[in-house]
């Protein structure tokens, strides 16, 4: 397929999307000439393929085919059924920020709460007067059209040395079924600062939808942050997930990410260590079943010397999921002493099952300490046994295995109520299972 | 009604025939001793009754109270009180021993129709069993037997069996790697668990545990068959003057 193809497919389509989709789109003149380019950057690339290396495993040409108009604003009754699943899924104690199917939701939202520790906003409020937010380095296409349909977001800014009293739970939720949410976030954490922000994605009786989110992280010097990302959406879903992540000197930064939903997914994550002295704990696990495709795409670049990265990838794949992990560790030629180190394992539960691992080190530092290591297999019959003869019956047996696989990541959230919160959602996809 | 009936059992791996029509009866509250060379078959028999995968049943039958246990999944040869103390018991990380006692425990008493063990009583119980058998609680926080030594393996089969009260116990050379410390509050644990309604089948190579574990009936395996049976007088026998003359005649 060359590009001339891509524009009379899936293309055109999209034209008439952004048309339609202009009087929906939030921005000042400015903000618009620049989604206009963005647009036109997406138009000329069409949706990734597997020809482009980066989205080798995972060529959306043919797994989505074409992108779905915008959702409609919700309403009162869409607003309502997104309270229950709201309810369903938040966390303990957590401060909700609640985007339905891409527009803001402040009477779900715990907005009052949020003011006496963080400085929040809508994107729509942003984009008012600054188009920067729209803005990134990357040449993604999915990037460039996010930034050209993005409809709102959230843009939390918190202080230097703030620690954050209870943790930050941005919710997206799907109430529109066959159409798109495209949302861009900004979250910016200062100095010293401590925080915990998790975005989690679920839908409300939706099928399927469309998600694209785009997310700008940075931290600030000396700030220990927990990211998290649970993507929990319908069966029948797309969600493409991008997150850009910049890391200041002397920070923590333990990131996490759980894909249990979605027909089609994606998170690519960018993290660039920017500071010294970092340390970065990446985690992820993927559940997949049925027909599933989840890709989990990290690239963590040790730009700076002195920086830890540790990784851990966990996929359970049934039925005939496929799971991808693409791990790039980047260490440029100043970031010597680099420690960085990657570790994927894949669960295949059914011989039809498919993994795709691809590690890639690139080092231009000559004083690191950089490995990956990679497994894939079915789950142990003599630990299964050893289980059955001890009176668990055949799924529950698999289903400890399981916990017990996904755990070795899942144990790396030191919040505990997060963590319980985490393993229930694994809990649950278990029991679909069974 | 026999507790444990294997007749005339013939089992295949890999094409391969090991068991060549053996044949066992154990009643409720008899202790058996099987001993024999290494090679004979014993823990081949010890899976099948267990229900081990790879093994195929070419002839005979095995009934446990008189039901086909060749019928049933390993799960339910558990819940119905059939315990296998393994040659090697497996490391299980990730899964603590807490966890897995409580899991499995609960889903034989579930498969009887019974409910569940509240938390209380069961943290009760283990502390008790273990305590007994020498185990210190934080033993029971780790994996299921990750990082215990061999003796500490053992101590934890043992463990389970008491917290479990299967109705029939086989404990496949439960001596082996033990020091004689450990040997003996093994074997006080097993002891412990003799009941008129309860069976014990003891593999091993060494008279010495029966020192411990007196049984009742001792039995000569060779080349995948039961060639000599009797009292426990057989095991000292067989101290003194080996396995060659049954070798011969198997
Ligand atoms: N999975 C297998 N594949 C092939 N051969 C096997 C397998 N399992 C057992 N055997 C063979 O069956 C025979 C009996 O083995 P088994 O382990 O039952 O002996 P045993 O009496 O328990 O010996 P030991 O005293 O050494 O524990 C041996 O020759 C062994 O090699
Ligand atoms: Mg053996």
């Amino acid at each position: 397929m060359n590009v001339a193809v891509a524009k009379t497919g899936s293309g055109r389509a999209v034209s008439d999307l952004f048309a339609s989709a202009e009087g929906r789109l939030p921005g000042s003149p400015d903000v618009i000439a620049v989604r206009r380019e963005a647009f036109e950057t997406y138009e000329r690339l069409g949706l990734p393929h597997r020809r482009i290396e980066e989205w080798k495993y995972t060529d959306l040409r043919a797994l989505v085919g074409e992108v779905l108009p915008l959702a409609a604003a919700p309403d009162a009754t869409a607003l309502k059924r997104a309270a229950e699943a709201v309810k369903a899924h938040a966390i303990a104690g957590a401060r909700k920020l609640v985007l339905v199917d891409g527009v803001f939701a402040a009477e779900l939202s715990d907005v009052k709460a949020l003011a006496a520790e963080v400085s929040f906003k809508t994107l729509r409020v942003t984009l008012d007067k600054d188009a920067g937010l729209l803005k990134t380095a990357s040449t993604d296409a999915v990037v460039a059209l996010n930034a050209a349909l993005a409809t709102d977001g959230v843009v939390l800014s918190i202080a230097d040395g703030t620690q954050l009293s209870a943790p930050v739970q941005i919710i997206h939720v799907a109430t529109a079924a066959s159409a798109s949410a495209v949302t861009r976030s900004q979250v910016r954490i200062g100095k010293g600062a401590r925080a915990t922000i998790i975005e989690s994605f679920v839908a409300a009786g939706a099928a399927a939808y469309q998600v694209n989110d785009a997310v700008i992280v940075s931290i600030g010097d000396d700030a220990d942050v927990a990211f998290v990302r649970l993507m929990d959406d319908a069966p029948d879903a797309v969600n493409i997930t991008s997150q850009f992540v910049t890391v200041g000197a002397n920070a923590k930064l333990n990131f996490f990410n759980m894909t249990s939903g979605a027909a089609v997914s994606r998170l690519q994550g960018f993290i660039t260590l920017a500071g010294e002295s970092s340390e970065l704990s990446v985690n992820g696990v993927n559940l997949l079943k049925k027909t599933e495709h989840g890709d989990t795409t990290l690239v963590v670049d040790h730009a700076v010397p002195n920086c830890v990265s540790r990784e851990i990838f966990r996929a359970v794949i049934d039925d005939r999921a496929h799971s991808v992990f693409q791990g790039r560790i980047i260490v440029r030629p100043d970031a010597q002493k680099t420690d960085g180190k990657m570790m994927t394992r894949a669960l295949l539960l059914s011989d039809e099952a498919e993994a795709d691992n691809k590690p890639e080190l690139e080092i231009f530092a000559d004083d690191v300490s950089c490995g990956h290591g990679a497994t894939a297999g079915a789950l142990d019959e003599s630990l299964l046994f050893y289980l059955k003869a001890r009176g668990l019956p055949e799924k529950q047996a698999q289903a400890l295995l399981i916990q017990a696989f996904v755990g070795e990541a899942i144990e790396q959230i030191a919040d505990d109520t997060l963590r319980e919160h985490v393993i229930g959602i694994a809990e649950r996809w278990l029991e679909r299972r069974s | 009604m026999a507790l444990l009936e294997v007749k005339d059992l013939k089992v295949r791996v890999e094409e391969r025939e090991i068991l060549h029509g053996l044949t066992l009866t154990v009643n409720e509250g008899e202790v058996h001793a099987i001993m024999g060379p290494n090679g004979s078959g014993k823990s081949t028999l010890s899976h099948v009754i267990a229900g081990k995968p790879g093994y195929e049943v070419t002839d005979g039958e095995i009934l446990f109270r008189g039901e086909d246990l060749l019928e049933m999944s390993p799960d339910e040869r558990a819940a119905k009180g059939v315990f296998l103390a393994f040659q090697y018991p497996v490391e299980i990380p990730g899964v603590t021993t807490m966890n897995f006692l409580r899991t499995a425990l609960n889903a034989q008493r579930k498969a009887r129709g019974e409910s569940e063990l509240m938390v209380p009583d069961f943290l009760k119980k283990v502390r008790e069993v273990s305590k007994s058998l020498n185990i210190p609680q934080d033993m029971l926080k780790r994996g299921v037997n990750v990082g215990f030594s061999g003796g500490e393996k053992k101590r934890n089969e043992v463990l389970q069996m008491a917290l479990f009260e299967p109705s029939l116990c086989i404990l496949d050379e439960m001596d082996s790697g033990l020091d004689i410390d450990a040997l003996r509050i093994a074997a006080d644990g097993v002891n412990a668990l003799r009941s008129p309604g309860r069976a014990m089948v003891v593999i091993t190579h060494y008279q010495r545990l029966l020192n411990y574990i007196v049984p009742d009936v001792v039995h000569v395996m060779s080349r995948g068959r039961v060639v000599k049976s009797g009292g426990k007088e057989l095991a000292l026998e067989l101290e003194a003057s080996g396995y060659a003359q049954f070798e011969d005649a198997a």
